[in-house]
């Protein structure tokens, strides 16, 4: 161990200066930060709308906004929030970054490609936030037919291009990582001896390459309806609305999973890293993955229960998303398992990883009200929907991401973050994030519907816990974005390995040259390889 | 990836080089699968729910030059063939003798598809520019040629990128890019016209065919 901890002299960071040497960049961990910019940006541009919304149900009357307005907040909203922060988040910057070190390569399998897909992605996102200044979109980030090819006067055909074009850029990191992951694997390191966090992405990067294609060539259709003036979905010309609905969730549903995959792969990461314990049942959390993955695609009709579908066809979706729990279920038990009897300790990206189980739960098990076709109909388009999938999304995926981007944060930058604001926030988000949401549950129980700005006075204490919670929530978030930009300059360096980790990404420097490792590194037992006597201690700290 | 046969600075050697690019147009071609599936989803709901309308329709597409073309594209997959046979060679100036023949047998396909869509034009069976249809359930046949329209067009947008694709090889093929030892680009590059070539073959019976039985 050495005695005092410097940031290497030459790494990818320091190797060139200039706004050139980024924005021609082919190295896979600038392209990483470039994301990490633009996905922050949009975090907050979504989050503004979020806190308009809030704002408007603090009081049963429609007073800060019209309906109208209203209906541009939850569809601007939506369509950045998943679109164009969750499902990039995790992939683009911590896959991006840390995939090609995981398996020990030099690079993605095509850097320019990688390049390519950023600047796709901030075309569609300017689009996106165009249209949100020039006036928006109302049809929420549905695109229900035949409200958005007929009726609706909004912005629709710019927002699809948006969307269009950030979805090419999402299928090009996708084929990205097959690739790499397929050909590009350092000597010895075989399928089974790959981090759960690459098996996860392997998981999303086909449900990238199988999805969005569809929504692409669905929502063109929209377009061109509405420019044509052509019923493809319009009853009147013989068009089908639920049609749409069908191509819609073909890919939107698998799209939850592109969401929640990844931050599966890094509350693998950190449950192990920080229990000190090899991941419990290695190949069933591999598999599982793929499980998801596979049934995921087949479960689409359960938003369609009271759409007009079949009952017989509702009962086999029904079905089908009762079974795609039971891999999730083995996730959550094996994560469980690995915490027993582990050296337990209590980091902030472990608090992340404790409060994704836990909020992943309640969003997975409400997720089985929602697919039991009773309760569905009880429930649809209220609150209960929007708890539930916020659970999912950011009880889940963000709780993940933040979870990540913490733990790395000292790979990407050579520096350490201040470990007590970072507890902090851990805390607030986690609290905040519950108050918002757990009323919501209720208050859809009760009745109260989705979308709308103004409701009766019975549901305005449940509506004003959850807008406190929500300011809580902000603040959760506003904190870490100010002390890791100061981190990123002033914070003590990390040493190459400060969590005493695993896996191939801590034998490099941190910050790790532009080539990853000065020489290929040859892998020669299990990625977990925990407990074996002192030996993964022997450059931490 | 990388031009002038070197070997981009990711990759150990050229062998894992190759199976990159192989294996990149090999899942790039399952998302356009996937891409024109949407499509084909579509089509076969309508289909099934108005079979009548579809084979009244389909008897206003041009039988004839739709079966011209078919030939037409199956002789470019048999250049394309050539082509890259002739690269694996080694044999430069057959690889350009072929690329260009590609190029050209793909560019009478696009004139002859003209050809039909500017009589439709003339018939007024243009979805939205210029459609009136005087027989029954006009809204259906109106719904059979919008689909019509859009895959063929697509159709077309992705031989035109092909088209293009393989000027790029055949201007680096007759430069002396490509060897017997790095031909990737031109093998990949005959993956996705012979993709474009098999969605024609699945096009045609589904839009020209239905209604001759």
């Amino acid at each position: 161990m050495s005695p005092t901890i410097a940031i290497p002299r030459e790494h990818y960071l320091n190797v060139s200066y200039g706004v050139k040497s980024w924005l021609f960049t082919t190295d896979h961990k600038r392209i990483a930060l470039l994301y990490l910019t633009t996905i922050t940006l949009l975090f907050f541009v979504g989050g503004a709308a979020a806190v308009l919304m809030r704002l408007e149900l603090m009081t049963p009357q429609g007073d800060l906004v019209q309906s109208e307005t209203y209906n541009k907040l939850f569809t601007i909203h939506g369509v950045i929030m998943i679109f164009f922060f969750l499902i990039p988040s995790i992939p683009a910057v911590l896959g991006n970054f840390l995939i090609p070190i995981m398996i020990g390569a030099r690079d993605l399998a095509f850097p320019r490609l990688n390049l390519a897909s950023w600047y796709l992605f901030t075309l569609g996102s300017i689009f996106a936030i165009v249209v949100s200044v020039m006036g928006g979109v109302d049809t929420g980030w549905t695109f229900y037919t035949p409200y958005s090819s007929t009726y609706t006067n909004s912005y629709v055909v710019p927002t699809i291009v948006g969307i269009f074009v950030a979805g090419f850029s999402t299928i090009l990191t996708g084929l990205n990582f097959i690739v790499t992951i397929h050909t590009m694997r350092a000597p010895g390191l075989t399928w089974f001896r790959l981090p759960l966090f690459v098996w996860a992405h392997y998981a999303t990067s086909m449900i990238i390459i199988l999805g969005t294609p569809v929504i692409a060539i669905t929502l063109s259709l929209v377009a061109l309806e509405r420019l044509f003036g052509v019923g493809i979905f319009d009853p009147a010309l013989g068009g089908d609305p639920i049609l749409f609905q069908h191509l819609f969730w073909f890919y939107s549903h698998p799209a939850v999973y592109i969401m929640v995959l990844p931050a599966m792969g890094v509350v693998s990461e950190l449950i192990t890293a920080f229990s000190r314990k090899r991941i419990f049942g290695y190949s069933f959390m591999a598999f599982s993955l793929i499980a998801i993955a596979v049934i995921g695609f087949f479960v689409w009709g359960h938003h369609m229960f009271v759409s007009g579908q079949s009952v017989y066809a509702s009962m086999i979706f029904s079905f089908l998303s009762m079974v795609v729990a039971i891999p999730s279920a083995v996730k959550v038990f094996n994560w469980t398992a690995t915490l027993y009897k582990g050296s337990v300790s209590y980091q902030s990206p472990m608090l992340y990883a404790l409060g994704f189980i836990g909020l992943f739960t309640i969003g997975g098990l409400t997720g089985l009200f929602l697919a039991s076709l009773g309760i569905d109909i009880h429930v649809t388009d209220t609150y209960f929907v929007i708890a539930h999938f916020h659970y999912i999304m950011v009880g889940g995926s963000v709780m993940g991401y933040l979870g990540g981007i913490h733990y790395w944060f000292p790979k990407i930058t050579g520096r350490m973050y201040p470990e007590g604001w970072a507890k902090f926030s851990a805390l607030i988000i986690f609290a905040g994030f519950n108050l918002t949401f757990f009323p919501q549950f209720l208050l859809g129980y009760l009745g109260m519907p989705r979308r709308y700005h103004f409701y009766p006075e019975e549901f305005q204490v449940l509506n004003v816990m959850s807008s406190a919670g929500a300011s809580i929530l902000g603040l959760g978030y506003v904190v870490p974005l100010i002390y890791l930009i100061w981190a990123m300059r002033y914070a003590a360096p990390a040493g190459p390995n400060p969590w005493g980790a695993t896996g191939l990404e801590w034998q490099t420097s941190s910050p790790p040259p532009t080539h990853n490792f000065e020489e290929t590194p040859v892998v020669t037992q299990e990625v977990y390889a925990y407990g074996m006597p002192e030996e993964d201690l022997k450059d931490g700290r | 990836m990388e031009g002038n046969g070197a070997l981009a600075e990711q990759f150990d050697d050229l062998a894992q080089q190759h199976e990159a690019a192989s294996l990149g147009m090999w899942v790039f071609l399952v998302t356009e699968i996937l891409f024109f599936g949407g499509l084909f989803a579509g089509y076969t709901v309508y289909r099934a729910a108005y079979s009548e309308a579809f084979r009244e329709a389909s008897h206003h597409l041009d039988l004839l030059l739709g079966s011209i073309n078919t030939a037409v594209l199956i002789t470019s997959s048999l250049t394309m063939a050539l082509a890259v046979h002739n690269a694996q060679e080694g044999r430069r100036r057959a690889l350009v003798v072929f690329l260009l023949l590609t190029m050209i047998v793909g560019a009478v396909f696009l004139g002859i598809k003209v050809t039909e869509y500017t009589h439709k034009y003339e018939q007024d069976l243009v979805p939205g520019i210029r459609f009136a249809y005087g027989g029954p359930h006009p809204g259906q046949v109106q719904l059979f040629l919008i689909f019509y329209f859009i895959m063929t067009s697509l159709h077309a947008l992705h031989l035109t990128i092909g088209i293009g694709l393989l000027g790029v090889l055949a201007f680096l093929a007759w430069r002396g890019h490509f060897s017997a030892d790095y031909y990737a680009p031109v093998e990949t590059s005959g993956l996705y016209w012979h993709f474009i070539d098999i969605v024609w073959i699945f096009l045609f019976p589904l839009l020209y065919l239905i209604g001759t039985h």
